[in-house]
């Protein structure tokens, strides 16, 4: 388990991570989100004992990174930036960081094997792709068998293989109970692959729970409906307390009615009553990437006083968030939860793989 | 949406030794895995052998071969005859000693250029005890080599000069000056290492470590008076450099181990800077 406290970095004036705090729990895949800039490496960096925080501390299942005599068979690291000497093979970085674990060499073949390296360990790295850089770097964060792991955007650089075989090896890991702290800027990526949510915004902590809560939170959802005789259907969804906007006629058409507040059944039902034909009716789920990134944009404005959309945070202290509007949504999505649960999914699957 | 997914290969430990005690004979190996395989390693060591021997040979071929002729050659070779081994070993290391202040310098700043200091600190997060494996480890490969050469480097010198200044490994002081001259370039090793790890810019750390040994005693021979004199005396190389000379002349105000000792200290303080930098920064 991975805990930070209060965790501060400042650069200069630049606040790089603000009070900080967080749980990682073990047994899961935490994906760490946040834009570009919001100090997701720099955490990653405070956590790994790389960078000293101004306050706050990080502790890996209790203990600092720095007190941890074998660190590397506790705590495996990918770190977004190569960090490797281009002229040394991958072979003889493995082995120097084996050797400072009192690892044989092994264990070295074995992480090669792992990531399907074993053939060009041998090469200088100066030489490999980003991807087969980034899978060096997922063979020394394996090397220690360690129970936490770290990674900072580990599928950058990788093609569609890659980045399937990066999904699977995490969630496979979890599975077997280890810690895994995932970073990324892709809200698409993340709702693939991760159980539980870590959001950051400008070093301050947004969001904190599950990914499918922070989904259907974070999500705008609708209904569309389209109907020969939508004037009459508005009226009726007006009158069950549905709110039924009229759309702009397209190829498709004219009639068409966005509907919010009132899931898909509902209409149906109301519409059956009353006899008025559909042509149409599609639970809609608004762009994931630009429901983050409205979120996370947000979070600029903590400084100003703003309370953006909160949510409940797991850490003692989500500094700043307010849980103003925590209940209400919380009845919402509660009620259709298994619907919702189901097309949302697919939804960011989808869209999670077009933007590949 | 995990449903496609091929199988991936079991992370799981096949042969994973139980947890013991890493010791410093661990670090020690992992610094010499780093040193060893990277190219520019072999490289700047072989440039030392080449430069050093070769020009040993050379100067010692080109003043036997001009003995006694030439401009002011009688002081020449007077000044020679009192200190050969001083001249012979002072031929080589003039110029072979920049490839150890590259090398030293390189140790340290190739992991800041490439990243690698990431993964160093990662697996050794007791910074001090990364930096005391890195700085033995590449020590006594210097000491080891250079050592070598400094015999290499008499033994030729001496064979040419033999005709008119014979000179043996037992006469006076000639086995400390040889022995000295391989310590004197492991500790300009550390001395760059350590300017190499305040600096931890690669072209920035070579020019100020050059700068340190080639330049400032240049400068300070220009000042004037005895302070002019004392300041020069105790400059890094100037001082350690006396250990690789066989006599002491009438107006150096400092012994041979003496003057080890100044650079020494150097060194150490310098390295005390680097350690203390490289315990407080970020990396």
């Amino acid at each position: 388990m991975i805990e930070a406290r209060d965790l501060t970095k400042r650069y200069g004036d630049k606040t790089a991570v603000d009070h900080l705090s967080f749980k990682v729990e073990a047994g899961r895949v935490t994906g760490f989100l946040g834009p570009n800039g919001a100090g997701k490496s720099t955490t990653m960096r405070l956590i790994l004992g790389l960078d000293r925080p101004q306050e706050g501390s990080a502790t890996i299942d209790g203990r600092a990174y720095t007190d941890l005599p074998q660190p590397l068979r506790t705590v495996g690291a990918l770190l977004e930036a190569k960090a490797m000497h281009p002229g040394r093979s991958a072979y003889n970085h493995l082995l120097f960081l084996a050797q400072t674990q009192g690892l044989p060499r092994s264990r070295v073949d074995h992480v090669l094997d792992l990531v399907g390296l074993r053939e060009v360990a041998r090469k200088r790295t100066g030489q490999y792709s980003l991807g087969m850089g980034q899978r060096v770097g997922i063979a020394v964060a394996m090397l220690g068998d360690p129970d936490v792991l770290l990674l900072d955007e580990p599928v950058n650089g990788l093609d569609p293989e890659g980045i399937l075989w990066i999904r699977n090896l995490m969630k496979q890991l979890a599975a077997e109970g280890r810690t895994i702290f995932v970073s990324s800027h892709l809200m698409n990526e993340m709702a693939v692959t991760a159980d539980h949510l870590i959001v950051i915004g400008r070093g301050k902590l947004i969001a904190d729970c599950g990914t499918q809560e922070f989904i259907e939170r974070s999500s705008d959802k609708y209904v569309l409906v389209r109907s020969p005789d939508a004037a009459r259907l508005a009226d009726l969804i007006a009158a069950q307390g549905g709110k039924a906007e009229p759309q702009p006629a397209d190829n498709g058409g004219s009639g068409l009615l966005r509907v919010t507040d009132m899931d898909a059944a509902r209409i149906g039902e109301l519409a059956a009553a009353d006899r008025v034909v559909l042509h149409e009716l599609t639970p809609r789920l608004a762009s994931l990437e630009e429901a983050y990134m409205e979120l996370t944009a947000d979070s600029s404005e903590y400084g100003a006083g703003a309370a953006p959309a909160a949510l409940p945070a797991g850490g003692a202290a989500a500094a700043g968030t307010e849980p103003a509007t925590t209940a209400s949504s919380s009845t919402a999505s509660s009620t259709t939860a298994s619907s919702t649960t189901a097309s949302s999914t697919t939804a960011s699957s989808t869209t999670g793989q077009d933007s590949q | 949406m995990t449903a496609t997914s091929p199988a991936v290969p079991a992370a799981a430990p096949t042969a994973l030794p139980p947890a013991h005690h890493v010791g410093f004979g661990h670090l020690m190996l992992a610094e010499w895995t780093k040193i060893r395989s990277v190219r520019s390693t072999v490289w700047t060591l072989l440039l030392f052998v080449v430069l050093t021997v070769g020009f040993t040979a050379l100067f010692t071929w080109l003043t036997a071969s001009n003995w006694t002729s030439g401009n002011n050659a009688a002081t020449r070779d007077a000044t020679i005859a009192a200190n050969p081994v001083g001249f012979i070993l002072g031929a080589g290391i003039g110029l072979g000693q920049l490839t150890i202040c590259v090398l030293g310098v390189l140790v340290i700043t190739s992991e800041y250029s490439t990243g690698v200091i990431r993964s160093s600190l990662l697996a050794v997060p007791r910074r001090l005890n990364m930096l005391a494996a890195k700085a033995v480890v590449f020590a006594l490969l210097i000491v080891v080599i250079a050592e070598i050469i400094a015999f290499t480097c008499f033994f030729v010198g001496s064979a040419i000069l033999h005709s008119h200044v014979p000179v043996a490994i037992g006469d006076q002081n000639v086995l400390r000056a040889v022995l000295g001259a391989g310590l004197y370039l492991a500790v300009l090793g550390l001395f760059a290492l350590s300017i190499g790890l305040l600096i931890r810019h690669t072209a920035a750390g070579i020019t100020t470590v050059i700068g340190a040994v080639l330049v400032l005693p240049i400068l300070s021979g220009l000042l004037p008076g005895s302070w002019g004199a004392h300041i020069n005396a105790y400059l890094p190389e100037q001082a350690g450099s006396l250990v690789y000379s066989a006599h002491r002349t009438s107006d150096q105000l400092l012994s041979a181990w003496q003057g080890f000792g100044v650079f020494c200290l150097w060194t150490a303080v310098l390295l005390v800077a680097g350690a203390y930098l490289l315990q407080r920064r970020d990396a």
